[in-house]
This record gives structure tokens, sequence and C-alpha cells, in this order.
């Protein structure tokens, strides 16, 4: 049988050498005579009027496309490749493997003439994804993002670089061409660069156009082109090129913009087709999250991120496309039976074990010889930077580059989280409600409550009893009252880091953006590590209100959840009134507020 | 020479014209038909997998169905070189596929899967294309998909009908007949065996295996039209390329021919199916005269396919010896006709 030999080899497409074809330069010759003779004689007249809006409207669509096409020039020629700006504010996408070669910072040219600063912001190496920012203006031209997954086989294309880095006029090169396949898998190499629920398209695909956009016929961005199916005819175009679906990188935008280096998502759990077709559960890991929400060996899946599953493909067409941390609705066949849940996606990788894959340990003085090549890396991917003293940026891109370990660029972290706390804490005045807090209210139906936040020590009197948490003592053993997973060391967390603000409530970092089971809209995520408890806040990006947070008292156990809700006013601090309490997929109660008291007392809006 | 030039120009001009116009029509008109034939010829196609996965030779290749009962017509080749194909359809049903024949003079052999009602090209339906018209090429190129995900689909024209023996010594093909030049890079590791439609998803043609230049190394990307195969294919299908020594009950001469009488001295044969290749030819015998000579493969004896050695045995056993015998060899990438005379 020689399916097991199916696996076929693809290759990376920045490029480091500039190719001048004699070939080029005769076709662009030929082509601008060409265009000559048409303007001179098409008449409006000769041509129906029907071909002519078609043409005219493919014309736009490239024209619009082409003003938020990047060209990546790495510094000091070290290669380069492509990007599509997104935003007015100068973000960008690009690879990966473009970005990696060139370093902190790059110069980027677009078809205004214009050569630009830009920084990395984030990477996503298993994707193949970089996020940049373009510096120097508040209106760049940008892309929209359409929707990936109505893309269909069949479907015009069209795709905008700088392939060979012929870009050096700073005008892109425009191939055109259709979608010859949708939700191809290609196997990462080692760990990294895994194409899941990719776009394949026949429009030319060379290096060079690594990075760059593919775009529909509307010249809206569909995905971004990174690899193609190259054996033995060199690396040139063979009518097979890849481009990441722009929906895998939707789910991963906001983490792009967290400055950090990201990891895809493990399910925990391995899938096989079994001989009736079936994708069944071949080896489930007992601490991940999906193995807590009951699924076992033997279970068959039926979908995964709200996508039916039939083949072991598309289960990793599925799951590729999401970010670590993510949760995912899943449904599985157990005995008959189907179960209907959420699951938390673990990491691909140990985040110390991603970091030694993407990032050279910095040791000065380093001895340019050991800096031997990881074997994942793509076939062409440049070592790193040979000079590994801190480098110095120039004026233009200093101010936007901060290097912290673990980080692509904490400069963007900071951003964000200064961007969700100051309108978090400007909508609550929280910071200024010193001391205990004593809320009162009732629990669901049950009964009235009180629970008086302290310092050092939480005190509750529910209608199921009374307890307390005692601040001082260990507080991942504390997970009162019973059946909550620790509501009152979440309810103090709540508090805490609203007093001390994230600066002193331990190390706090803005983790990027997702839904949650409540919130379709994505949320953004600060996680904060306080004593030994990990706290994940989530805020509504729009309102910019707390929505949920999530209590982790030790690894592999289900957190403590709190949802808030019903914002009002009390006294000028906009704080909720309802709170519900999850733990493990339960509710454990409703805690409806009726009034806060501070220090300097202040009656409930009710 | 300026005014040459502007001369040429104005004979270019009507032609750039019509280019355009014919280019903004494509745009148009069949933004749609290409979506919608990428995806309704998929339920046509099959995934082949066989021998192979050493370096440089795929274990797989395409093919398409050309009946309900489960034929499946595609290229000769090494991947059907195994007695275990498998054949995956389009909604990802897995069958074993069995050669029914295959015609290496046209590089191109008939597979059948047991199975009925399947949804097919049909061959009497095939369409011929002129250089200009708009292709599709389906097939699973490097093998990127698998199990139901549907093959790719690379668009084009046909750049030029022609037959590979125009440019004498650059094709080392034994088909040397029409074909379907094309300017998609439609013939990709894994993609022979593929079809060519129109825009609309009607068959044209099959496609080739790799082909490279043996001049200046570029790769050719073609089709063979199916008006080609069609004769050859019901052949098959009718089982008239079948050996007779399969059949119990066919007659038998009194006195056949031999290999001996004729001067022909075949390799030991030491597998389940020995290639039939000439080990030595006898001194004036009718062979020598005939043009046989060491290491000539035999593929076809009076039009029926000899795929070992023991079937060669045994047709030659059915051949009277006053009737002549046609023989088609394989020397090196050359077919040849052979006639040898009844005695």
């Amino acid at each position: 049988m020689g399916m097991r030999n199916r696996q076929t080899t693809t290759y990376f497409l920045e490029t480091d050498v500039i190719f001048t074809l004699r070939t080029t330069q005769t076709l662009s010759s030929t082509l601008a005579i060409a265009l000559l003779l048409c303007t001179s004689s098409v008449q409006a007249t000769d041509v129906p009027s029907a071909v002519l809006s078609a043409q005219a409207k493919r014309i736009a669509a490239i024209r619009k496309a082409s003003a938020s096409t990047v060209m990546v020039f790495a510094a000091g020629g070290k290669g380069g490749g492509s990007g599509v700006l997104i935003s007015p504010e100068g973000y960008a996408l690009s690879n990966f493997h473009v970005v990696k070669p060139a370093g902190a910072a790059m110069k980027c040219a677009l078809n205004d003439g214009q050569l630009y600063d830009a920084v990395v912001v984030g990477v996503d190496p298993v994707g193949d994804v970089a996020l940049i920012k373009m510096i120097g203006r508040d209106d760049f031209p940008f892309a929209k993002m359409a929707d990936s997954d109505k893309v269909r086989l069949g479907d015009w294309c069209f795709a905008v670089g700088n392939p060979f880095l012929l870009a050096t006029d700073f005008q892109p090169t425009v191939t055109y061409g259709i979608v010859s396949g949708v939700h191809r898998y290609q196997y990462p190499a080692g760990t990294l660069l895994e194409y899941a629920d990719c776009i394949q398209t026949d429009a030319s695909i060379n290096p060079g156009n690594s990075g760059g956009p593919l775009f529909n016929a509307n010249g809206d961005l569909i995905g971004i082109n990174g690899r193609g199916s190259f054996e033995k005819r060199g690396r040139v175009n063979v009518g097979v090129g890849y481009a990441i679906s722009i929906n895998q990188i939707k789910h991963f935008l906001g983490y792009l913009h967290s400055g950090r280096f990201l990891d895809h998502a493990t399910l925990g759990a391995n899938m096989v087709t079994d001989e009736n077709g079936a994708v069944v559960v071949s080896n489930i890991i007992e601490s991940s999250d999906a193995y807590r929400r009951g699924l076992r060996y033997g279970d068959q899946l039926l979908s995964f991120g709200g996508r039916p599953i039939n083949t072991v493909n598309g289960f990793k067409n599925a799951l590729g496309i999401y970010p670590r941390g993510w949760r995912v609705p899943i449904s599985f066949l157990q005995d008959g039976k189907q179960i209907d849940t959420f699951v938390r996606l673990a990491g691909v990788h140990s985040p110390e074990e991603l970091l030694a894959k993407v990032q050279p340990k910095r040791k000065p003085p380093a001895p340019p010889q050991e800096q031997e090549k990881p074997k994942d890396d793509p076939p062409e991917a440049k070592p790193p930077v040979k000079n590994n003293k801190k480098k110095a940026f120039s004026p233009e891109v200093a101010p936007f580059i901060e290097a912290r370990h673990g980080y692509s660029n904490y400069y963007f972290n900071r951003l964000n989280q200064n961007r969700i706390w100051d309108k978090y804490i400007g909508l609550t005045q929280a910071d200024k409600l010193l001391g205990n807090w004593v809320i009162a209210g009732e629990i669901g139906n049950l009964g009235a409550a009180t629970i008086n936040l302290q310092a050092n020590r939480v005190d509750a009197k529910l209608p199921q009893g009374t307890t307390f948490a005692d601040l001082d003592g260990e507080l991942n053993a504390q997970d009162a009252p019973r059946g909550s997973g620790g509501m009152l060391v979440a309810l103090h967390m709540w508090k805490h880091i609203m007093q001390v603000s994230p600066a002193r409530f331990g190390e706090v970092y803005y983790l990027g953006s997702m839904p949650t089971p409540k919130h379709s809209q994505k949320q953004d995520v600060l996680i904060g590590t306080h004593s030994v408890i990990e706290c994940r806040y989530y805020f509504d990006p729009k309102s910019g209100h707390l929505t949920s947070l999530e209590m982790y008292p030790d690894l592999g156990v289900d957190p403590c959840e709190l949802y808030f809700s019903d914002y009002k006013e009390v006294n000028g601090h906009l704080l909720p009134h309802h709170i519900e309490v999850i733990h493990g997929e339960v509710t454990y109660g409703e805690l409806i507020i009726s009034s806060y008291q501070f220090p300097t007392v202040v009656k409930g809006a009710n | 020479m300026s005014r040459l030039f502007v001369k040429r120009l104005s004979i270019l001009r009507p032609l750039l014209i019509a280019t355009l116009v014919l280019s903004g029509l494509a745009s148009s008109s069949q933004a749609n038909d290409l979506a919608l034939a990428s995806n309704t010829v998929q339920s046509k196609m099959v995934k082949i997998y066989g021998a192979g996965g050493l370096k440089g030779l795929e274990a797989y290749q395409s093919g398409f169905l050309i009946s309900g009962d489960g034929h499946i017509l595609t290229v000769w080749s090494y991947v059907l070189d195994t007695d275990y194909i498998t054949i995956v359809l389009d909604d990802g049903r897995k069958f074993e596929g069995k050669i029914v024949g295959a015609d290496p003079r046209l590089e191109m052999a008939v597979l059948k899967i047991d199975s009925q009602e399947l949804d097919h090209f049909s061959l009497s339906k095939s369409v011929v294309l002129q250089p200009g018209a708009r292709i599709l090429t389906i097939s699973n190129l490097f093998g990127v998909a698998t199990g139901n995900e549907p093959c790719s689909v690379l668009h084009g024209i046909v750049a030029a009908t022609t037959t590979l023996n125009a440019r004498r010594g650059a094709f080392k093909s034994p088909y040397q007949g029409p074909v379907y030049v094309l300017d998609a890079i439609s013939n990709n590791p894994g993609a022979a065996g593929g079809a060519l439609t129109d825009s609309h998803g009607n068959l044209a043609g099959l496609l080739g295996k790799e082909l490279r230049n043996a001049q200046n190394g570029t790769w050719l990307n073609y089709a063979l039209p199916i008006a080609q195969l069609t004769t050859a294919v019901e052949d098959i299908i009718a089982g008239r390329t079948r050996p007779r020594s399969f059949d119990e009950t066919v007659k038998r001469p009194e006195n056949p021919h031999t290999l001996k009488s004729l001067g022909i001295r075949m390799v030991p044969d030491v597998l389940t199916k020995t290639p039939p290749f000439v080990d030595s030819i006898t001194r004036k015998s009718v062979a020598e005269q005939k043009g046989f000579q060491p290491d000539d493969l035999i593929l076809y004896l009076n039009n029926r396919r000899i795929d070992s050695l023991n079937t060669l045995i045994n047709e030659i056993a059915l051949i009277d010896k006053i009737d002549h015998i046609t023989v088609v060899i394989q020397r090196d990438n050359n077919l040849i006709n052979i006639t040898l005379p009844g005695q």
C-alpha cells in the first residue's frame, strides 16, 4: 500500500536572492506595448458593456487590493517577502518565516512609492503568521477581511506581492488564478509551520510572495500566501500554492496583538478512523480538559468548533485554526448518548519549549559557531541574525520595540494591558474603593447572602451556610464554598486587582482575545498570577466591562468561573449586580447583588 | 525600422482586441461556470494508490470513472504494478481496484471497482477542444487530497494541439500521437490520470504522465484527447485485448508456433509475473530476420496484451503455425511493430 507514502514536500516562500529573469523583462515590455495599444484603440462601442463592466470591476479590485499590499525588505539585504495591511494604524500580516530573518524591525514599501519603517508585533510560528506594525501614518490603506469559509473551489482569486523581490520599484506583482482546493491540510515541519485548513490556488505563488495576500475577485482578503508544493522543478511556482485562511488568522488576531510568541492548540486526545469510517478517540491524556469533560477512549467525535467531523484530516483542520487556551464547543457520542460541551485547549508546546524553537538563547558572548540550525526549520529559513548583541534601533522604530523574555515585542503587550485596564478602571473607578467591601444580596432563589471582602479574609453568610477564606493561608487549598471551586478566593482576586492595579497585583499580561461559552463576541483577556493562583480576566472590548473571571487554584483542575453582568452605577462607580458562579460546567449559584458597602457607605442602585 | 514596427503593430492590433474581448468575457460569464464545473466533476474523480513510494516515485495517481459500474480510466504506470490497488472515491469510500486491461502504446489503463450507479464521465460525450479554449484540469496532484477531500482544480487554456513526436527526440514517450498542450501547470506528480475538461466540466482529455523535454529540461503540461483512447478503452472493456489463453474453452491448434521455432529465447521464468524480455535470438532465425533483439520487451501478440512470460507462452500455443503473428515490442522508449510470417 502506498498511502503511507503520500506525504509530499512543500517549501516556504521567502526569498533571499533577487532573481532577474530575462523573460520577465521581455514580458513586461510586451505588456507595456499591449497596454498602450489598448488604451488607444479599444472604444467602448467595440466591446459589449457586460465585458467592460466586468473588466472595470476587476481593475478596481486589483487597484484596491494593491494599495494595501506590503513589500517587505529585511534590513541589510537579509531577504524579504510580502505582507498586507489590515488596519489604518498600520497593522499588517505577513509570514513568520518572512519576518524571522528580518529581526525586530524591517522596511516595508507600499505602492504609493513610500518606504515605511515597521516593527514586529506578534508571532505565530506554528501557523507561520506574523503581525507587524508599520509606522508613520494613521490612515494606511488596508484590506477588508472576507469570510474565508465562504471561499469555493473554482472561485477566481488573485495574489499580490513581491515575488523574487522584484518590487524594488515598490510596485507589487499581481497573479490571477482560481481556488484549486479548500480546507487543505499541509503537514508541519516538526511542530512548526503547520498549514491547517488552508486555501490552495493556481495563481502563481513564488518565492517572495510569502506573507502576501490572496484576495477574492472583489479584492477582499481571504488568505496569506505562504507555501507551495515544489519537488523536482526547482523553487518556482508549479501551480500549487497554499494560503493560510484569513478566518484562522481572525482567531489569532487578538493574540497576535499581544506581542507574544503564540502557540497552537491540542485537544489532548488523538483520533483515528475506525472500520466504519467514524472518527474515534484512540488515546487521551487524563490531565486534559477533554478528559475532565468526559471524553474517553473509543468515543466518536461528532463535531469540533461547530464543524462536523468525518475524517481525521477534517479534525486536524478544525483543531489547527485555534490558539492555545481557547474554549471550543465539542460534541461526541458515548455509549450511544450525545454529549455537547466546551473544552479548553492546551498548547502544542510548553512555553519554554516553544521559545527554544523560535528565540535563540541570548547568552552573551554568544559563540557564533554554536548556533546550530534547528531541525524543524523550513529548508530555507536563515539562521538568526549573527549579531546577537543589543542592536541599536533607529529613532523611528526604537520607541515601538521593547525586548522581554518570552515576548516577540513587549511594547504591544503593555499597550494592550493599559488600553483594557484604563478603560475598565475608568468605568468602575474601583481603584478609589479601598478597604473592605461588603456585598449583600441573594443567591438565586435560595435566600439572602452577605459577603465581606477584607484584606486578609473573606467571610460569607450564604443560604448554604456560613463559610470563609483565609487569604493568609494557602490560596490554592481554599475552595469555599464547597462546590463553587473557590468563589470566595475568586471574588477576592476580582477586588484585589482593582484596588492594587495590575502592576502591583503580580505578573500580569495580555493574552489576546477569545470568545467564551457565554460571549460569542471575542473578549480581551488579561492573565494575572498572584501568589500561586492564576486568574483570567475577560473584558468586553466594546463596553470595556469585565464580563468574566476564571480563578485556577491549580493546574489540571476546573477553575471557578464568575460571570459579571447587570452593571449599574453606584455613586459614580459602575459595578456588576449579577454574578453567576460556575464550576466544571455546573452552575453553583447566581449572586444577585442589592447593595455594595464600602468604608464610606454607599447604597446599591436598586 | 520604426515604420516596420508600426506596421507590425497594426497587424497585431485586432488580435490584441480579440484577446481582450475574450478575457473580458471569460471573467464575466465564466466566473460561475468554473466554480460550478470544479465542484460537479468531483464525484467522477478517483484517487489511486498503488506501488511506489521510493525516491521520486509517488505511490499515487489520479483517475476518473467512465461507467456507472465502476470502470476507471487512468494512465498505465508503475503505480498499477501491484496486486493491491486502492481506489478512493470522492465520497471517501475505499475500494480494491482490478486492472481490466491496459494499452502501453497509449500509456492508458482501465481499472474496475465493484460498485454500481456511480457518477461518471461518458466517453461518447467527450468534447474536442481548439487552441485558446478555456480548460480545467482535475487531479490529485502531490497527493494533496485524501479521503473525501476534493481533487485539485487548475485552470488555463489549450495552448496548442500538436503531436508529441513533432519535435523528434524531445519527448521520450511511447505515445507519440496528438496531445493538447496546456498553459496550466497540470502535469505534476500524482496528476497523471486526471481529467481535462472544458470550462463546463465536459470531459476532453486524460492528463498524461510527467514528461520532460530531453533537450532543454522543461516539463510539458499536456493531455491525451479522449478520441485517441475511446476505441482502445472499448476494446479493453469488451475483453477484446484479453489474452485468449485465459479462456479455457478456446480451441488449440495441433501445430502451434513455439518460441523455439521462431528463434526467440526468453529470460528465465523466475517470478509469478516475469516481464517477457527477450534474452537472446537464434542466428538466422525468423526472429532475427525480422529484427528482434535481445532485451526487447514483448507487449502485444496479435493485439492481445502480454503481461508476463507465462501469458506469452500460453498465447503462442494458441496460434497455428501457418498463421502470421503481429508483435508489439518495446525497445528503450520506442514501440516497434513486427510481423512474423506463418510457416
